[in-house]
């Protein structure tokens, strides 16, 4: 056990002491902090010039300036309108010359037809406010010519219920579904990175400690499998420490931009009815996915002689990955498809695509029970035909670097 | 008490055969050398001694038994290929190895600034190993092999790439080494080094033991001498009279192998009949000689 703790501080110590390593993660933590200001950043530069402007309006009836003041500040729009003394030449040379971003013509005496010059069609937001402010307006009015009672007028308008149940057990509400939906999908993209980065890191680690022919040394004083797992244990638990770094950011990031986790933007993520369960598995599947990957990548990084090979030898599990990001980010939308239920007991697919259905289905809790002792059992598996695979692979040198190799690496391991 | 016993060991290769039926023991407090050419099967011998390869027959035994992981800190390995974390900073590096073999942090801490300081390379402890020279690097690959204190030594070619003055500064930590009681196996195709350090040698050729004992026995069983004359006259004729086997010509004289001694005195006299003699002398002969007589006629 001694030797193991040397090698996992090692391990640990080293990545967590390199240039990308830090670089890595400040980049991150600062990222959170910029996007979670990112609006009151973007409001601080241009502030003052278009949202406070006054929009021009040249009305030709004299009637409906005022009138659409008051529908704008009804629906809580904070755009002033006045009626323009300009003409409308001179009001379009402004637009034209850069010195105004927009102005509105407002004509007719039955129904309103309006005019929204600006320099680009870009500007849509408020050209939309207008025509929902504008539109109230005609209805009142073609409302009150027919002599309209506010009865009548709220019948008119009153919307339909509609509802949606399902009927599945396992099914949450729709409403539950969109709320835990973002966090999900966050939660996947966390773990996805998450079995690609870390492994992968391994990978090269391996192939560098095998290309600077320090291995041999390594392994005639400690155990390849007690190498391998002391390495993988290490830069585990240097990525938990990242993990937690980031979540840790994320958490001050959006204390500090002054929102609340159940407003705008962070309600859509589904913040605000955050399931202790939901974080609790994808902890969970994200150790499972990570241990899984990073023994298949151990394996892999012990058949190259340079670290260039790598990649190239790392493509097919790399293939692995993407194919369960496909099917978990497929399967938000449609969590219940039969695909998905069968790929969440694949173990190499499991870690992304069970995550997705605890998150998103009430399902039984034999299921993910199921599907991680299938990962746990792989993990094994792999762990030991991947230690005989490492015996062997961290002594071959030569320039072949296909899967074939791990044919010769066992027979090398094995001393047949 | 025989330390390491390599017992018909037999290590092949899918189809090749890179050691073939090895039998030897080397004692305790022993220097043994083992001589061969390149893909002889020294470093696959070695590897079999470590426990890295299992062998195909036979078995390599430590004070009796199979050597595991257990054994790790009795044991120091010098690897053929060179290699040490280019990254990692010298003093770091070598404690770090250290540790792996199970010694104490203070006191590996300590050794390395010894050894690094025996090595007259103190002010490396805090440089990246890749940059310092090749021969700079190979002192602390040869100092990360034994600052645990093992009892058995392995080195692969430990002074391969190496200037003369740097040999004699390892040559002589490793001699220093074995004179505190450590078993030391090396393996060099020069002579000139087991010659001078060893008291047991083996030569391999293609996998199989040649030769193997001490260096007096293997010399004098080898059955020939040298027998080396210095003249002023042209003695390149005497090459040519029976009982000699050789005749290697030099400035001033020549060299004459052979097998039986009465030859060498048969040799002096006619020597003595063409002109002046400078010099005669019967010498053994070298290990150089016989390795390529072992190893030379094999290829032939």
């Amino acid at each position: 056990m001694y030797s193991f703790w040397i090698i996992f501080k090692q391990a640990f110590k080293t990545k967590a002491m390199t240039k990308s390593f830090m670089i890595t993660t400040l980049v991150v933590v600062a990222s959170f902090f910029l996007l979670a200001n990112l609006p009151s950043i973007i409001e601080s530069f241009n502030g003052n010039d278009n949202s406070q402007q006054t929009l021009q309006v040249v009305d030709e009836t004299g009637q409906y300036t005022e009138a659409l003041q008051a529908q704008l500040n009804q629906q809580g729009s904070s755009i002033q309108v006045d009626a323009s003394a300009l003409s409308e030449e001179q009001l379009r040379a402004d637009v034209e010359s850069g010195d105004r971003d927009a102005f509105l013509v407002l004509e007719g005496d039955n129904g309103i037809t309006a005019r929204y010059i600006a320099q680009s069609a870009t500007e849509s937001a408020q050209a939309a406010e207008l025509e929902n402010a504008l539109q109230n307006l005609q209805t009142a009015r073609v409302a009150e010519q027919l002599e309209l009672e506010e009865t009548e007028l709220a019948q008119l308008f009153a919307p339909v219920g509609m509802e949606r149940e399902a009927l599945a057990e396992s099914s949450k509400s729709q409403e539950e579904l969109s709320q835990a939906r973002g966090l999900v999908y966050i939660l996947i993209m966390v773990i996805y990175i998450a079995v690609i980065y870390y492994p992968n890191m391994i990978a090269m680690e391996v192939a560098n400690e095998k290309s600077s022919r320090v291995m041999e040394i390594l392994i005639s004083s400690v155990s390849p499998v007690k190498h391998m797992f002391a390495k993988i244990a290490g830069i585990g638990s240097l990525g938990i420490l990242q993990m937690m770094i980031f979540a840790l950011a994320g958490y001050l990031a959006i204390q500090s931009s002054g929102s609340d986790l159940t407003e705008g933007v962070f309600s859509v993520m589904g913040f605000s009815e955050v399931k202790f369960s939901t974080f609790f598995y994808a902890i969970l599947f994200f150790l499972l996915g990570y241990f899984l990957y990073a023994v298949l990548a151990a394996l892999l990084g012990s058949l190259v002689s340079r670290t260039e090979d790598v990649q190239q030898l790392m493509l097919p599990m790399m293939v692995l990955i993407i194919i369960a990001s496909f099917i978990s980010f497929s399967g938000i939308s449609m969590p219940e498809a039969g695909y998905v239920t069968i790929a969440s007991y694949i173990p190499f697919f499991a870690p992304l695509v069970m995550f997705l259905r605890v998150g998103l289905l009430d399902i039984p809790l034999w299921e993910p029970l199921l599907s991680i002792a299938i990962m746990l059992l792989t993990i094994g598996i792999l762990g030991w035909f991947g230690a005989r695979v490492y015996r062997g692979g961290v002594l071959m040198y030569g320039s072949s670097q296909s899967l074939k190799d791990i044919r010769r690496a066992i027979k090398l391991g094995n001393g047949k | 008490m025989m330390t390491l016993s390599i017992k018909n060991a037999t290590k092949q290769f899918g189809g090749f055969t890179a050691v073939d039926d090895i039998s030897l023991d080397v004692a305790e407090g022993q220097m043994h050398g083992f001589l061969g050419a390149n893909g002889a099967g020294k470093t696959t011998t070695f590897r079999m001694a470590l426990g890295l390869l299992t062998p195909t027959q036979g078995e390599v035994l430590w004070q009796g038994r199979r050597i595991s992981y257990a054994d790790s800190p009795d044991i120091g390995y010098l690897p053929e290929e060179r290699g040490l974390y280019p990254k990692m900073k010298v003093q770091d590096q070598l404690v770090y190895l250290a540790r792996l073999r199970r010694m104490d942090k203070k006191q590996a801490e300590q050794g390395a600034k010894d050894w690094l300081e025996r090595f007259e390379v103190p002010h490396y402890a805090n440089k990246k190993v890749e940059e310092l020279s090749k021969g700079n690097q190979q002192k602390i690959q040869l100092i990360a092999s034994l600052l645990h204190n093992p009892k058995l030594l392995i080195l692969d070619e430990p002074f391969s790439g190496l200037d003369p003055v740097n040999v004699e500064m390892l040559k002589k930590a490793i001699l220093d080494f074995q004179k505190q009681g450590a078993t030391i196996v090396f393996s060099s195709h020069r002579m000139d080094h087991v010659e001078e350090l060893c008291d047991d040698m083996s030569i391999l050729d293609k996998g199989k033991l040649v030769v193997h004992g001490s260096i007096r026995e293997v010399k004098r069983t080898f059955g020939k001498q040298n027998v080396r004359i210095h003249s002023d006259t042209d003695i390149t004729a005497l090459g040519e009279l029976p009982g000699v086997e050789k005749f290697t010509a030099q400035r001033s004289g020549g060299v004459f192998r052979i097998a039986d001694e009465a030859v060498g005195q048969h040799l002096l006299a006619r020597a003595l009949e063409l002109g002046p003699v400078r010099q005669f002398a019967l010498e053994e002969p070298s290990l150089e000689e016989i390795f390529i007589e072992k190893v030379g006629r094999a290829h032939v």
